[in-house]
């Protein structure tokens, strides 16, 4: 049964179409391979994630060469404090052995960050002192051992 | 009496193609989207389930974490860009709160009054929260940053597009934009070093402990029994982002 | 030092109490600010537009082709302040291969598109149609060429198919209107739906930025229909005037309401954001909220619309207080997304402090941009009003 379509009908219909479907053949092409692999996301990206360098080793990899400090720290309060808290990223240096790629730190300023006294730290966590009082001029480990600081030299 | 036959025909027609046209529409555009409203359920059981403890009575404001994390990912220096940061409370007698975060608690804080004045004094350190319902990968339009199946909240780097929805979206102010990379940017709770079963950085390098990430699905992690031991409380619970950090001692001053 | 870390430096010496390290510069700037002023003026003249179609508001037919070739103006403008204000715009397609259901920004692309080809540009079409097809008859040279490509080959202009340009456009125009809530309402539920921020997340602000969106078209259609009368050298009818500042008088009266009940109820509950809005507020908004938006974009043009509706003698002085009402009004709009985009970004997450807002001069999210994106479309509407002029359209039997 023949019924009237007015002409603009199917050419607009057309002018969309053509629309559409290069849209959709852009999509396809553009669209990244992984994505939704796991979810809305590309799939390739949580590889991506793993890939930024490692610049902190970890205590475990100092104590391969270093097992006297390990044993040393064990026995006093510093034991819980993981070598690279002190001496930075130790990566580089695990890898190049050299002294130079480590950070040796130490003086009043240094110690003061965690021991500095301070209404906001708990005394049964940490002990502190008044920087301005204790033992001014000198370099904190002029007295105590880094690695077990009970442990005064003199 | 015929020009209404081929108005009804018409009609009936229009109306047809025009459902066909709609169910297709929808069925295509539902089948790609695949959408992801609400909580990231851990798919794969035998992945781990991060969560993180916070442990405020431990912190001592030394600033190690936000230190080791800037040189750990590549974060610049300047004081303006944080993937974490500590914050220290002072709460004086009279009542007043007051919070600070010198360059993020990178150099050490100072003691804000002196003693007689304070009634108590804490720091908080503040990071990505991995939220399991995250508010920041809801509205991000282009799905450039996800949950990952471990439950890490993570960044598409080569496909964020900037639009900062993101930034905006976080209740924690956890994310920004790096200005280099010009991305959006936040802790990954340095997914590099879990997948290769090392500590994030800014957990190595806690000289206290204050901070621990682990399974939340393995009920003998250290993580696990912390939480069964202590009473932990999430940041702005009534936002329901399902925050997976928790904090031991959290005081009522915190936001 | 690097200009960014200098002008970073300089906003943190403005910083007032705590503040979210992160939290120092603004993420949204003044170009988040034009985009939803340039897609309310798009809903708000489309709207006025089917008012004279749709609900046969006969009054208002000559301005009905100018306020769509506004809309249309404004809307080929409306994507760029968005594209370039992002930090990666060459990845600004992803938003159409891949947009994440759940995001409200991501139904932009098919919103603008679908606003686009399927209401504006089709019921601009349907509707001048058979003037383009007389027009190709007439010229000579490219311009013949050019309508002929506009009339997309459809050159029947029998009285039945001329018949169904008007139906088939007047389908488009109902579709249109609900089309175009969506098109700026989107833009409010961006805002609306954030639980972050307290000065955005509410129910209100899709409406309100609607309503408000309605007001700042109807205002643009008052000031264009004014202007272009004017450079055309022909007389402004009073009655159009009248019968717009009617429809502007209402809807700014209902905007003003919901904006009111939205800080009423803020004020009221009083919950944990109460405190630091309330110093934003009287502090740092001040100016932009109670004086720009306020006192010179609602009151003093409500106070005028109705004076007009009951004084009726020196014409000039009519026009005049029309003219200066409409730019009145589009400045408390533009206010109102300043006071919503900036205001919701001053305050920290933490309720503790504030930042600080220093619109740069130049670069991509700079002033000089967001001054380019608001003075191209009146270009186009200029090229527009050339390319189709409704005053030289062929004259239909009304029905």
């Amino acid at each position: 049964m023949k019924f009237y379509i007015p002409p603009q009908i199917p050419r607009l219909a057309l002018a969309f179409a053509v629309f559409i479907s290069l849209f959709l053949i852009l999509r396809h092409f553009l669209i990244p391979e992984t994505f939704g692999e796991y979810g809305h996301y590309r799939g390739a990206s949580l590889i991506d994630n793993t890939r930024p360098e490692i610049h902190y080793a970890g205590q475990q990899a100092c104590f391969k060469c270093h097992q006297d400090i390990e044993d040393k720290k064990a026995q006093d309060v510093h034991s819980d404090i993981h070598c690279e808290t002190c001496h930075g990223p130790g990566e580089k240096h695990v890898i190049s052995s050299k002294a130079g790629d480590i950070l040796k730190p130490s003086g009043r300023v240094f110690c003061g960050s965690c021991h500095i006294i301070n209404a906001g730290k708990q005394k049964s966590t940490i002990n502190q002192i008044d920087l301005d009082k204790h033992n001014v001029g000198k370099n904190c480990i002029d007295c105590h051992n880094p690695h077990q600081p009970w442990e005064m030299k003199k | 009496m015929g020009n209404e036959k081929i108005i009804t025909s018409r009609r009936k027609f229009l109306k047809t193609a025009t459902a066909l046209a709609g169910a297709t529409i929808g069925y295509a555009w539902l089948k790609s989207s695949q959408i992801l409203l609400f909580a990231a359920k851990p798919k794969d059981e035998s992945l781990p389930w991060y969560g993180i403890v916070i442990d405020i009575q431990k912190c001592i404001g030394c600033g190690n974490c936000a230190k080791a994390c800037k040189n750990e990912n590549d974060v610049p220096l300047e004081p303006f860009y944080f993937r974490t940061w500590v914050e220290q409370y002072t709460i004086k007698n009279d009542g007043s709160v007051n919070i600070v975060s010198p360059n993020g608690g990178i150099d050490g804080f100072k003691q804000m009054a002196p003693n007689e004045d304070i009634f108590k004094s804490f720091f908080v350190p503040k990071m990505c929260n991995h939220c399991s319902k995250s508010p920041c990968t809801q509205v991000c339009p282009v799905g450039a940053t996800f949950e990952s199946p471990e439950g890490v909240v993570l960044i598409d780097e080569k496909y964020c597009i900037g639009c900062r929805y993101c930034v905006q979206a976080c209740p924690y102010g956890c994310r920004f934009i790096h200005p280099v990379k010009k991305v959006a940017n936040k802790c990954t709770l340095c997914y590099h070093r879990l997948k290769k079963g090392l500590a994030p950085a800014c957990m190595e390098t806690c000289p206290t402990g204050a901070r621990m990430c682990g399974n939340l699905r393995d009920k003998n992690s250290e993580l696990v029994k912390f939480l069964k031991e202590h009473t932990t409380m999430i940041l702005r619970p009534h936002l329901n982002t399902g925050s997976k950090l928790y904090y031991n001692a959290l005081s009522s001053e915190v936001r | 030092m690097e200009p960014h870390y200098q002008h970073l430096y300089e906003i943190l010496a403005h910083a007032q109490g705590y503040i979210f390290p992160n939290e120092i510069d603004l993420q949204w700037g003044i170009l988040i600010v034009v985009y939803p002023f340039i897609t309310g003026l798009v809903a708000g003249a489309f709207i006025l537009a089917s008012l004279e179609r749709v609900f046969k508001v006969k009054i208002l037919k000559p301005t009905y082709q100018i306020a769509l070739l506004t809309a249309l103006s404004f809307l080929l403008v409306a994507t760029m302040p968005l594209i370039s204000h992002l930090s990666q715009p060459q990845r600004a397609y992803e938003i159409m291969i891949t947009p994440h259901s759940s995001s409200a920004m991501a139904i932009f692309g098919f919103v603008y598109l679908w606003y686009l080809a399927v209401v504006l540009l089709l019921e601009i079409w349907f509707d001048y149609r058979h003037s383009l097809v007389v027009w190709a008859n007439e010229k000579t040279g490219i311009m013949r060429l050019v309508y002929k490509i506009l009339t997309l080959g459809v050159n029947d202009i029998s009285p039945r198919t001329l018949k169904w340009d008007r139906k088939l456009g007047y389908i488009i125009t109902v579709v249109g209107i609900p089309s175009a809530f969506i098109l700026h309402g989107y833009v409010g539920f961006i805002f609306g739906s954030l639980k972050a921020n307290p000065w955005w997340s509410s129910p209100l602000i899709p409406i309100i930025f609607l309503f408000s969106a309605m007001v700042s078209g109807i205002a643009l259609i008052m000031l264009v229909y004014m202007i272009v009368s004017y450079v055309r050298k022909k007389a402004i009818d009073l009655n159009v005037l009248d019968a717009i500042g009617k429809y502007l008088f209402f809807v700014l009266i209902l905007d003003f309401t919901l904006e009111s009940l939205d800080q009423i109820h803020r004020i009221y509950e009083a919950e944990e954001s109460f405190e630091i809005i309330k110093l934003l507020v009287s502090g740092k908004l001040y100016l932009t909220l109670f004086v720009a938006q306020g006192l010179i974009g609602t009151i003093i043009p409500l106070i005028t619309l109705v004076f007009l509706q009951f004084y009726k003698h020196k014409i000039r002085l009519q026009k005049t207080m029309y003219f200066i009402v409409s730019i009145l009004v589009l400045i408390g709009v533009y206010s109102m997304r300043w006071n919503v985009v900036i205001g919701g970004q001053l305050f920290s997450k933490s309720f503790s402090g504030f930042t600080s807002f220093k619109v740069g001069l130049i670069g991509l999210d700079g002033t000089l941009m967001a001054a380019f994106w608001l003075i191209l479309p009146i270009g186009i509407l200029a090229f527009l009003l050339w390319l189709l002029p409704p005053w030289k359209m062929v004259k239909e039997e009304d029905e």
